[in-house]
């Protein structure tokens, strides 16, 4: 049991600005006072210090085949040794992380959960077994959806019932936890060299679009009634003039509606945010997006905020990913999946100097800045941005234009023209920025134990060196900065794990997963998933991760 | 009992049938089949040829273990996951060594991803997709039996649907049992495989005058046909072999084929993929990748994962004499290794952990025996294309897996280093 004493605590979902207040803690969940004895509580005293829920990042690449190709491919990312092994397990990694400091320097930095945001369904128990080996944190997986020739099938023929027990049946089977989106049908043409250019294209060899993909899993999505909505990577991403595709897609929530969240996520906007013909004449189209994001209350983005510095490409965006090796002439690696789906991996790195990286760095920070804070999660699309250990920086940054004006003057002068960032006069509040990395991930994947400090929330909390009472975040950044970077208490699971900024216990948190079995026929579509497995190559028998391999699974069902 | 998998080589078939009255195994391969036959096995845990319980081995490995300033631990290319997981730990908890299989065999071929990256495909795409199949140094009819039949030649596809659209090229240096099933066979002389990728990145980049009449034994007028069907082909795969990664050039021979993969796909898709051996050769490299950040020949002593092939593969360790204890593991070092290592392994205390005698049984101190994966234990697998698949339990037995000798050795080891 812990009582947290006279912390200053500010918890968006419930609507909690920097009051002082005392936290209770019991069997790993918020508590109310009179549910413990005080005489036996672990007292923490958080005098002037900043109470908040663990952080949420609801997009990372942390676990499975692609990360860890990442891990071979590139051993001079490795060899940043982090910790060395005694109490603790041995780490090292610079931007590419093993999985035990993937764990801990999410912990360090009071972030409590984290999701692999795209699992190729037949890799499933390889996600699982990486997602096993990640200490401190609580995780879930989402397998891809997009470019499978099952989904494709069930879309020809129209028929809204196979794909629902469809989605319901590989989310199942993968331990998934919903359904990701990867440049719907550009990656099956990839496998013949080709992609999709927009909405309308036809997937070659299919009756299909992306623009039907993208519809059809929504509503299936919705009539299922997963936690999460669709999770989209729209097509045409890191292609000048892409902002077009963007907003289309987005637009495609139109018509959909839920009450508890979002119906469509579209990610790491910032690398499907730019205006222009080519890289000669690239802009923003940041502010046309945020207007779009704005107008509607159904859809939600993340950043994908680059930061400057190593990074490595790594997405199920295989035609993506190819035509980077060749823009940059970098190593690539690709994986075509049975015909499930696909992925690539590249090397990058982002120069304030080039003024492609100094444009997507503005893009990003302009979607953070335009973008309501109900509906722009901060995030990397680690390690495709960069490291997730920078997001105080991305933090710090939201919260002060002196900031940003003094890293302004650091990078390439074309931002100046090609994006609106240097007029951009907002500073996000503490408030709101605690809202971008806690409630709001935690609310658009449908967790609702996470990302707040209600009575009956998961005790995932974080404790800053930071007096929110007597900080002015817009002139004292580097404070900000600095104390984010290193939390003076993380909680997890109703544990302390992290004590001034250093690891003291280590813990393995759950894996959720979603059943939503009951929710759809699944015998509607097996005789379709019968037939296609003659073409596999695993027996359907063999297909699939049992909840008794995974390390700490917590099964969510839909009813 | 159905869809039992087979833990022998790479292509670790999934279809198989026992037949638990008869304890004989359907639908594999005779490789397959041997595997799941009744075999001679270690009867027991031993201490220098004396039979000891489970516990008294263990105790005395743990000891040999935390005494020894630097162990190496080598095998792992025939175990599970769960146990090689352990395996890793253990070795970064005692300062170590930690080398699996690869190093004498595929290691060469990471060399280039490194260099190069890996534009591949699993095996399920392949056998749904290519039309052209390409087995450059490899022979799957004697090494991996069924490989052809369910993913690469005579495969039924989705979309090419059997053997009479798909167009099956070996090259090799002797004509070897694939090689009699090819449309076309390519015999080239030993060791000029770098050069014959050069001379195919040269004719497919429009360089083709550059290109000698004859490389590696080959005709120039040979290789054109090659490049031409090579460029036309829809969707192209080259499964390399030891014939590539072990011979004059190594991973550079490799990396020069990564090289012409990528030149293709400026025009067509193509991939490629190595043809790994052990069941499991892939997880052993896998799991420390992300346990430890890197695949093999992994030095603990500083306290963090050091990766240096030249300096920390087993047969460099043995031969530099650099270790003072050794575990070998789900492996065959004695009959496999230079003289010149294995003359090491014989001044240093041994700990085999194996189901099967071997020849390093012969100088091990400590032997315990265990488990056969996919017959008598269960845990996970990568196939050679990363495909996980979890191989079954699917008879009794009184032996403890490698997984549970493994964890009890680090739960030991962790109490006494603390």
């Amino acid at each position: 049991m812990l009582w947290i004493k006279n912390g200053i605590v500010v918890d968006p979902k419930n609507k909690i600005k920097a009051e002082k207040m005392d936290l209770f803690v019991k069997d790993g969940k918020i508590v109310d006072e009179t549910k413990v004895k005080k005489q036996d509580c672990t007292v923490i005293d958080a005098s002037g210090k900043l109470v908040v829920a663990g952080g949420v990042d609801m997009h990372a690449h942390i676990a499975g085949s692609k990360i860890n190709t990442g891990r071979t491919m590139r051993p001079e990312e490795m060899r940043v040794v982090r910790n060395i092994a005694g109490k603790f397990r041995a780490t090292v990694g610079r931007v590419l992380l093993t999985a035990p400091a993937i764990g801990y320097e999410y912990a360090k930095m009071g972030y409590t959960t984290s999701f692999e945001a795209a699992q190729p369904p037949i890799g499933a128990l390889h996600t699982h077994e990486e997602l096993d080996a990640i200490p401190m944190i609580d995780k879930g997986a989402l397998p891809v959806f997009g470019n499978w020739h099952l989904v494709f099938k069930c879309i020809e023929e129209k028929n809204m019932e196979k794909l629902k027990a469809l989605v319901a049946w590989a989310i199942e089977r993968s331990k998934g936890f919903g359904v990701k989106v990867v440049n719907p049908g550009g990656v099956e043409a990839w496998m013949y060299g080709g992609n999709v250019k927009s909405l309308d294209d036809q997937v070659p060899g299919f009756n299909v679009t992306p623009r039907e993909i993208i519809t059809w899993l929504i509503k299936a999505n919705e009539e299922l009634g997963l936690p999460h909505s669709v999770h989209l990577h729209c097509n045409n991403l890191g292609v000048p003039g892409n902002y077009q595709t963007t907003i289309e897609s987005i637009k495609l929530a139109n018509g959909f509606s839920n009450a508890k969240r979002q119906v469509l996520h579209v990610t790491h906007v910032q690398f499907n945010a730019y205006a222009g013909s080519s890289w000669r004449d690239a802009g923003s189209g940041a502010a046309e997006i945020a207007k779009v994001v704005n107008s509607m209350d159904n859809v939600t983005i993340d950043m994908g905020q680059p930061i400057f510095g190593h990074a490595t490409a790594m997405t199920g965006d295989a035609p993506f990913q190819f035509s980077l090796h060749k823009l940059i002439g970098a190593r690539w690696s690709n994986k075509d999946t049975e015909v499930e789906t696909g992925a690539g991996i590249v090397p990058i790195g982002y120069l304030p100097n080039n003024p492609v990286h100094a444009l997507q760095w503005a893009i990003g920070l302009e979607l953070g800045l335009l973008v309501d804070s109900n509906k722009v999660a901060l995030t990397t699309d680690y390690p495709n941005g960069g490291p997730f250990t920078e997001y105080p920086y991305v933090m710090a940054m939201l919260m002060s234009k002196k900031m940003r004006e003094g890293e302004l003057s650091k990078v390439n002068a074309y931002v100046q023209k090609a994006t609106g960032l240097t007029s951009i006069d907002v500073e996000k509040t503490l408030y709101e920025v605690i809202h971008m990395t806690r409630s709001l991930p935690a609310k658009i994947l449908g967790l609702e134990n996470k990302g707040h400090l209600g009575i009956g929330a998961d005790a995932d909390i974080a404790i800053y060196n930071l007096n929110p009472l007597e900080t002015d975040t817009s002139k004292e950044f580097e404070k900000v900065y600095k104390m984010f970077k290193s939390a003076e208490y993380t909680i997890k699971g109703g544990e302390i794990i992290v004590k001034g900024g250093e690891l003291v216990k280590e813990v393995y948190g759950r894996t959720f997963w979603v059943d939503a079995t009951k929710k759809a026929d699944i015998q509607a579509v097996m005789p379709d998933i019968r037939e296609y497995f003659n073409y596999y190559s695993v027996q359907l028998g063999n297909y699939g991760v049992e909840e008794r391999w995974i390390k700490k699974p917590a099964r969510i069902e839909v009813v | 009992m159905e869809d039992v998998i087979c833990t022998f080589c790479g292509s670790v078939c999934d279809d198989g049938e026992f037949d638990l009255e008869k304890k004989k195994i359907k639908k594999f391969c005779k490789l397959g089949s041997s595997k799941f036959a009744e075999k001679q096995r270690i009867k027991a845990p031993m201490i220098d040829g004396k039979e000891v319980s489970y516990e008294e081995a263990i105790d005395k490995a743990v000891e040999i273990l935390v005494n020894a300033k630097k162990p190496l631990l080598y095998g792992w290319a025939s175990t599970a996951n769960e146990a090689i997981r352990f395996g890793v730990l253990l070795a970064e908890k005692l300062g170590g060594v930690y080398d699996q299989c690869a190093s004498v065999c595929h290691a060469p071929g990471t060399l280039a991803v490194i260099e190069e990256g890996l534009p591949g495909a699993t095996l399920g795409s392949i056998k749904n997709r290519a039309d052209v199949v390409i087995f450059w140094g490899s022979n799957p009819a004697e090494a991996h039996p069924r490989h052809g039949l369910r993913y690469s030649i005579s495969a039924k596809g989705l979309l090419v649907k059997d053997r009479k659209q798909r167009k099956v090229i070996v090259v090799d240096v002797r004509p070897t049992k694939t090689a009699k099933m090819a449309d076309v066979f390519i015999q080239i002389k030993p060791g000029f495989d770098y050069a014959i990728i050069s001379a195919l990145r040269a004719i497919i980049s429009g360089s083709a005058d550059v290109v000698p009449n004859e490389v590696g034994g080959v005709l120039k007028e040979r290789l054109v046909e090659l490049a031409d069907i090579m460029k036309k082909a829809k969707y192209g795969v080259i499964f390399y072999g030891l014939g590539v990664t072990q011979s004059r050039g190594r991973d550079r021979n490799i990396e020069n084929a990564i090289k012409l993969i990528q030149l293709l796909n400026r025009t067509t898709r193509w991939v490629i993929w190595p043809m790994r051996g052990h069941y499991n050769v892939v997880g052993a490299g896998e799991v420390p990748a992300w346990e430890v950040g890197y695949q093999y020949a992994i030095d603990f002593s500083r306290g963090y994962a050091r990766f240096s092939p030249a300096e920390f593969s087993a047969v460099e360790v043995l031969k530099r004499r650099d270790c003072d204890a050794a575990l070998i593991i789900a492996s065959d070092p004695v009959a496999h290794f230079p003289m010149s290592a294995v003359k090491h392994l014989k001044q240093i205390p041994v700990i085999q952990i194996d189901p099967y005698p071997n020849m390093t049984t012969l100088l091990a101190k400590i032997v315990i025996p265990s488990a056969v994966y996919g017959i008598e234990a269960e845990g996970t697998a990568y196939r050679m294309d990363c495909i996980p698949l979890r191989v079954k339990k699917i008879i009794d037995t009184n032996y403890w897996t490698d997984e549970k000798i493994l964890e009890e050795i680090l739960k030991r080891v962790e109490k006494l280093k603390g």
